[in-house]
């Protein structure tokens, strides 16, 4: 029976600080990512090879999906940054997490309840780890409301939440402010339960039936880690576009 | 009764009991965009992208479910 543990379990200490097998998965992504990019950029020319092809279709991708929920394409070169990062960095963690060795590789320690030696795997997905999913959904939060903020005014953002011109206005606005809470918890919690339950379920199917049959889990795993970043990426953008979006414009037509 | 016994049975019926309503939402939200995507094929991708959030939104209820379900097995 597989050992599952809902939290990561740490693979040794840097001082006070705790590193767990799925923040050295992250880790190992973050260099990646970074790697890639510095290739791309010593590498751009006007007739592209085959890495830069690959990420000028999905930057082209992104950004014509971006001007379709936007409606204006200077404001999602603005935005571009932040959800292409956020939308490579979970895809390529969850992703990472399918990888043969992770979770299959691991260390030998400590002893569990029952006494025997624990097994702890040296990687695991990142996004299994709900600290992971909690930063990132806090840092995207994070971003809506900085980019309200610099896109309105700070004063006209927080009329949004805190108003007295009129009671209901009032009412509603305490009300969506207690929704950005709720935000930060929605995203995390749905992308580590569905990290999560794919791990927890290629474990069972992998300890039940280990040849052949794992594999048409693993492509939803695949799809999965694909679908979830999509969806945590492109549910950023519609909360920036809403929060950049300018109610008070009552243009009177002169007739 | 011993406590474990108590704790296979609330598992099974978060589960179960959780799900209903997100199965009946996401099918909800699938017929109602494939029948939009029929009344109108030019606009098909961007009620595809419009879906694909909703679901979303609808699958994390039944995500909460799930992880209230593993913390009560697991923890």
């Amino acid at each position: 029976m597989p050992e599952i543990s809902i939290k990561a379990e740490p693979i040794f200490h840097l001082g006070q600080f705790v590193v767990t097998n799925s923040y050295l998965l992250s880790i190992v992504s973050f260099v990646i990512l970074i790697i890639l990019a510095f290739i791309l950029k010593n590498k751009i020319s006007l007739i592209p090879g085959k890495l830069q092809s690959i990420f000028e279709l999905l930057s082209d991708q992104l950004l014509g999906l971006m001007n379709g929920l936007l409606g204006d394409s200077r404001k999602s070169e603005k935005y571009f940054p932040v959800i292409a990062t956020v939308f490579l960095f979970i895809l390529l963690s969850n992703w990472l997490g399918l990888f043969p060795g992770v979770g299959s590789l691991g260390i030998e320690e400590g002893l569990n309840h029952l006494g025997e030696v624990k097994y702890v795997p040296l990687f695991r997905a990142p996004a299994a780890d709900l600290n992971f999913t909690l930063a990132l959904a806090l840092i995207s939060i994070l971003f809506v409301q900085f980019f309200g903020i610099v896109a309105l005014g700070f004063k006209k953002y927080s009329s949004k939440f805190f108003t007295f011109k009129n009671p209901i206005y009032t009412f509603v606005g305490l009300l969506e402010f207690m929704s950005e809470f709720t935000k930060i918890i929605s995203f995390s919690f749905r992308l580590f339960g569905n990290v999560f339950a794919g791990e927890v379920l290629l474990g069972i199917i992998g300890f039940l039936l280990p040849y052949v049959v794992p594999l048409p889990f693993l492509f939803l795993e695949v799809f999965v880690g694909l679908i979830q970043a999509f969806i945590f990426s492109m549910l950023t953008l519609v909360f920036i576009a809403m929060s950049v979006a300018d109610y008070e414009e009552h243009e009177v037509v002169a007739h | 009764m011993d406590p474990e016994i108590f704790k296979f049975i609330t598992v099974a019926f978060v589960m179960g009991i959780g799900t209903i309503a997100p199965a009946f939402a996401i099918g909800m939200i699938g017929s109602k965009g494939v029948e939009a995507i029929g009344r109108n094929p030019d606009a098909a991708s961007k009620i595809q992208t419009a879906m694909i959030l909703c679901l979303a939104f609808a699958e994390a209820i039944a995500i909460y479910a799930l992880v209230i379900a593993l913390i009560i097995k697991f923890v």
